[in-house]
């Protein structure tokens, strides 16, 4: 009786692409992280010259500043300097320059950098802060989203309107919003009355951390002549070159950014959060490193978090179990300053149908300064906010009309062709499959009986898509240089993470060029003085933009040797191939090693001379397809690059006597494309459901009257190893991407996008209550089984 | 601030080294001896990823006063190599892909270490329970549990690794 349409996935490429891309070789970067050798920022040594900085912030969410007075702590012995405003009056900002390096006039979260100090030991500087007397005068601060869009609210920044911004973005002046996202797709209200069931929820979703086990980390310094060099943490060399430089009105020539391993970022390390300040004050004491390290408690409260987010969804079907309408509205809760939160606003707007063909879409999504810490981009970058109450709804709404909420995706979901909410056409997509595989592995549709008569046992699923959300112009370029023995030297500019990026372009790049994967070396730490450009290691966009301007540096490489050999051995470059280093001729059956001809070229018959020389390939990739959308609506030609979808399906466990949810096993199937390294893309999906799990259970920053009253890792509870389901399935879907080197796409941050929505889910169906916003602690559970009458 | 001369064994090889009676061990290792495979994470004993031996037992290094070692012996990371050998935990963290970002490694690999070494047939839940203390942000730590056991499995090589 099947009558559910499904997206037919593409003949299977296996076995299409030249090895080792589809081989899950061993990473690049494994054998150094377990010797210790790794290098990261805080490894570095700089001598006894190096100063250490500490930072004096703001105790109040929002006040004027009336006077600072250093002056007792720069009589401190020991102490370098102190820096204040006065001394960065640029503006800083990704999308839109809102944010000074330090406060200026006013401070508007706490934690915002009031004064920083260089000293001859952190201690001294630590003590010194306490001897710079700031005045306040303290203003009423904006700490809810809601409150903040009010008519009558403080105005956090009131040259709003004066600010520099980018083409996409859409402040509106004399209020509090940096951004205000609209989709206008059909008609919402007329499709509202028609139709056969209406869902109606509002999810608040609070704050959460990154939590990277590395801190943030960055020593700068500035020579004489004002030139600096940078090393730091750092997922966005390039953007940190640009910001800085341009904040500070130098040139991006003579600011150089030097980034080793990093030890995990999520986003938090992303565009420019705390490096700006060791720069501003490396740049009172010329000549001397000035090294800032944050400790545990600042990173929880003054780096980029994951912003919070009030949503209001209203979801409609038909009798069939077509969706039909959607009308939302989200009050992002943007912090202090626009960073990254302006564009995240942009991203749930874009994608506020969730994964589904909807005719009529209504969407506000508003991005709203409040005194709160910066929003940031975080893995997902809004989608798992968002589609945490999105998934939710559209399981009520199944149940609602009487379907299984699995097939009501299935049927719903988007295909290739499908009108977009922006109008954009979906591309070949595997999200059916994906559905399916997810719910099957965990044996969907069965219910096993609970482990103990005081537990209930649930399953629950959600899918999900999410489009790289970049300026639509981010590019990315690379080189292969090669060594006297024919291997060779990659160079690029994005960053391994921990997400295996270094191994998967040495992969595409051997495949390309027809050498063996352990010939290829990366040109690392990347260093935006002597490494290729690349626009930001965010967004899962590595893979595919990164990857597409590695394949095209090969091949580049691979056409300059066919060339020089074709013309040595008089033949045509299409005849000759690239073979495990070796030059073939299909036609003559000639065949010789790269060693040498790489570097020195070949001799001319009779000592003739020379041809060749060394072999340098380059590529880049741009995507230059990307169009605006109007302001009003939303419409445009094409509004992102591409989605990834998938779907995750779990089953948990609940205790009635506690309220504690166990998930007993968890199922992640998504669409790469092409899985350039499979056992790769294996661990993102767990470590993505894991983190996804984790921000499910026990995250929530606790912000309190604008302050995080849980920062560290006693009060902040991330996931331990006692808590990682045994049962975890990952299952690859590869419907390929045709702008994607080998077909792939982006992976790395989709796998904790449903987590939160499939176990919300899955408690509903082991208990029949709707648990609503995360984190679904045991007390949050344990009240809500109390209010529906489930326990006494 | 008083410092004080203190002789340790680290990796086998005898420091005298001057250490500030408020320097950790951690500090120590990392600033004082440039032996910074042992990394911090928080400063306060909660995140694992300083871990090392001291006398053979797993601490945390960044709750340990320097001036606390005179006369200890201390282990790191880098001492579970020996030879261009890896260490049979470090060989199966390798083959398991149990390592991302790698920042949380060197502890975790400290911790194993010692685990196998007074548990050599360790359970699943005695492999969680010893590894509860190593936060690790990226992997989702499955890898690292099964990293262990088989390393269990394989067992110490004579020579190779361990902690005495
Ligand atoms: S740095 Fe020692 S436990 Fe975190
Ligand atoms: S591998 Fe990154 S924290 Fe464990």
């Amino acid at each position: 009786m099947d009558t559910v349409e499904t997206t037919t996935p593409r003949p299977h490429q296996e076995n299409a692409a030249p090895r080792p891309v589809g081989e899950s070789v061993t990473r690049l970067d494994a054998h150094e992280k377990v010797t210790g050798e790794a290098v990261f920022a805080d490894d570095l040594q700089f001598g006894p010259n190096m100063l250490y900085a500490r930072i004096k912030r703001s105790p109040h969410p929002h006040a004027r500043i009336l006077k600072i007075d250093a002056s007792q702590a720069l009589a401190l012995p020991g102490v370098k300097t102190v820096v204040t405003g006065q001394s960065t009056p640029g503006f800083i900002g990704l999308y839109l320059k809102d944010r000074h390096i330090f406060c200026t006039d006013r401070a508007r979260f706490v934690g915002d950098p009031v004064a920083g100090v260089a000293a001859v030991t952190e201690e001294i500087a630590e003590r010194a802060l306490d001897l710079i007397h700031v005045e306040y005068e303290v203003l009423p601060p904006v700490l809810d989203p809601e409150d903040g869009v009010r008519p009558d609210a403080e105005l956090l920044h009131p040259e709003l309107g004066s600010y520099e911004v980018a083409n996409f973005i859409f402040p509106q002046p004399g209020t509090n919003i940096p951004n205000l996202f609209k989709i206008r797709k059909g008609d919402v209200d007329q499709a509202l009355s028609e139709a056969a069931a209406v869902v109606h929820h509002t999810f608040r979703v609070p704050h959460v951390q990154h939590v990277p086990i590395e801190p943030h980390v960055a020593i700068a310094k500035v020579d004489e002549r004002g030139r600096v060099t940078l090393w730091g943490s750092s997922q966005s060399p390039f953007a940190q070159r640009n910001l800085i430089a341009s904040a500070l009105g130098i040139s991006q020539a003579d600011l150089e950014v030097v980034a080793p391993y990093v030890g995990g970022g999520f986003g938090c390390k992303a565009g420019v959060s705390m490096e700006a300040l060791a720069v501003a004050i490396a740049m009172q004491v010329r000549g001397r490193p000035v090294k800032l390290r944050l400790t545990r408690e600042e990173e929880f409260y003054t780096t980029f978090v994951r912003q919070g987010l009030v949503a209001h969804f209203t979801m409609a079907c038909d009798a069939e179990g077509n969706l039909t309408a959607m009308d939302n509205k989200f009050y992002w809760d943007g912090g202090a300053y626009a960073e990254y939160g302006v564009n995240m606003t942009r991203g749930a707007g874009y994608s506020s149908s969730g994964p589904y063909d909807v005719p009529n879409v209504r969407t506000d999504s508003f991005c709203v300064y409040t005194n709160h810490p910066v929003g940031g981009p975080m893995r997902g970058f809004g989608q798992p906010e968002m589609q945490c109450g999105l998934e939710q709804c559209i399981n009520h709404l199944a149940l609602e009309i009487g379907m299984d909420p699995m097939d009501f995706r299935r049927r719903n979901c988007v295909k290739e062709g499908s009108n977009l909410v922006t109008g954009m056409k979906m591309h070949a997509t595997g999200i059916g499959e994906c559905i399916e595989k997810a719910a099957e592995a965990i044996g969907w549709g069965h219910k096993d009986p609970p482990s103990a008569p005081h537990k209930r046992r649930g399953k629950g699923i959600a899918a999900m898509w999410k489009a790289p959300a970049m300026s639509p112009n981010a590019g990315s370029s690379a080189w292969i240089e090669m060594s006297e023995d024919g291997k060779c030297t990659l160079g690029l500019g994005g960053q391994e993470l921990g997400q295996g990026t270094f191994t998967v372009m040495a992969q595409m790049a051997a495949a390309t060029l027809g050498i063996p994967y352990d010939w290829v070396r990366i040109a690392s730490p990347v260093d935006t003085k002597y490494s290729p450009y690349e626009w930001q290691t965010v967004a899962s966009r590595l893979t595919w933009s990164m990857g597409n301007a590695v394949v095209a540096a090969a091949k580049d490489a691979r056409r300059q040797i066919l060339e020089l050999v074709a013309r040595s051995w008089e033949e045509t470059p299409e005849d000759l191939d690239i073979v495990n280093g070796n030059v073939i001729s299909a036609k003559s059956g000639r065949s010789s090693s790269l060693k040498g001809l790489v570097v020195y070229g070949l001799a001319k018959p009779g000592d003739q001379g020379w041809i060749g020389g060394p072999i340098l390939g380059r590529g880049s990739f741009m995507p230059t397809y990307v169009t605006g959308l109007d302001p009003e609506t939303g419409q445009g030609q094409r509004a992102v690059v591409h989605y990834t979808t998938g779907a995750q399906a779990v089953e948990v466990e609940v205790d009635l006597e506690t309220g504690r949810v166990q998930v007993l096993r968890g199922a992640s199937a998504f669409d790469m494309g092409k899985a350039i390294n499979p056992d790769l893309v294996n661990v993102q999906m767990e470590g993505g459901l894991v983190q996804g799990i984790s921000t499910a259970l026990f995250e929530c920053l606790q912000l309190k009257d604008g302050v995080v009253r849980n920062p560290s890792f006693v009060d902040y509870r991330i996931a331990t190893s006692a808590d990682a389901p045994r049962d975890m399935q990952s299952i690859i879907v590869e419907v390929p991407q045709d702008d994607g080197p080998f077909g792939a796409r982006g992976v790395g941050e989709h796998s904790m996008v449903p987590t939160m929505p499939a176990i919300a889910n899955a408690i509903h169906d082991a208990l029949g209550i709707h648990p609503g916003a995360p984190p679904f602690t045991a007390e949050k559970v344990y009240l809500a089984m109390v209010d529906a009458g489930l326990v006494k | 601030m008083a410092h004080h001369k203190i002789s340790v064994t680290v990796n086998g090889s005898v420091e005298s080294v001057d250490v500030p009676s408020n320097m950790t061990l951690l500090t120590m290792l990392r600033e004082k001896l440039g032996l910074t495979g042992t990394k911090n994470g928080c400063t306060a004993g909660e995140c694992g990823a300083c871990t090392v031996f001291l006398n053979g037992e797993p601490v945390n290094s960044c709750l340990v006063l320097a001036v606390e070692c005179d006369g200890a012996e201390v282990r790191t990371v880098e001492s579970l190599a020996r030879n261009g050998q890896l260490d049979p935990i470090q060989q199966s963290v390798i083959d398991h892909n149990a390592v991302q970002c790698g920042f949380c490694t060197p502890g975790v690999l400290i911790s194993a270490r010692a685990l196998l070494d007074r548990n050599p047939d360790p359970t699943e839940e005695e492999i969680r329970d010893a590894l509860v203390g190593n936060l690790c942000r990226c992997t989702g730590y499955i890898r690292i549990l099964d990293a262990v056991k088989d390393a269990a499995r394989v067992g110490a090589a004579p020579g190779t690794g361990g902690s005495r």
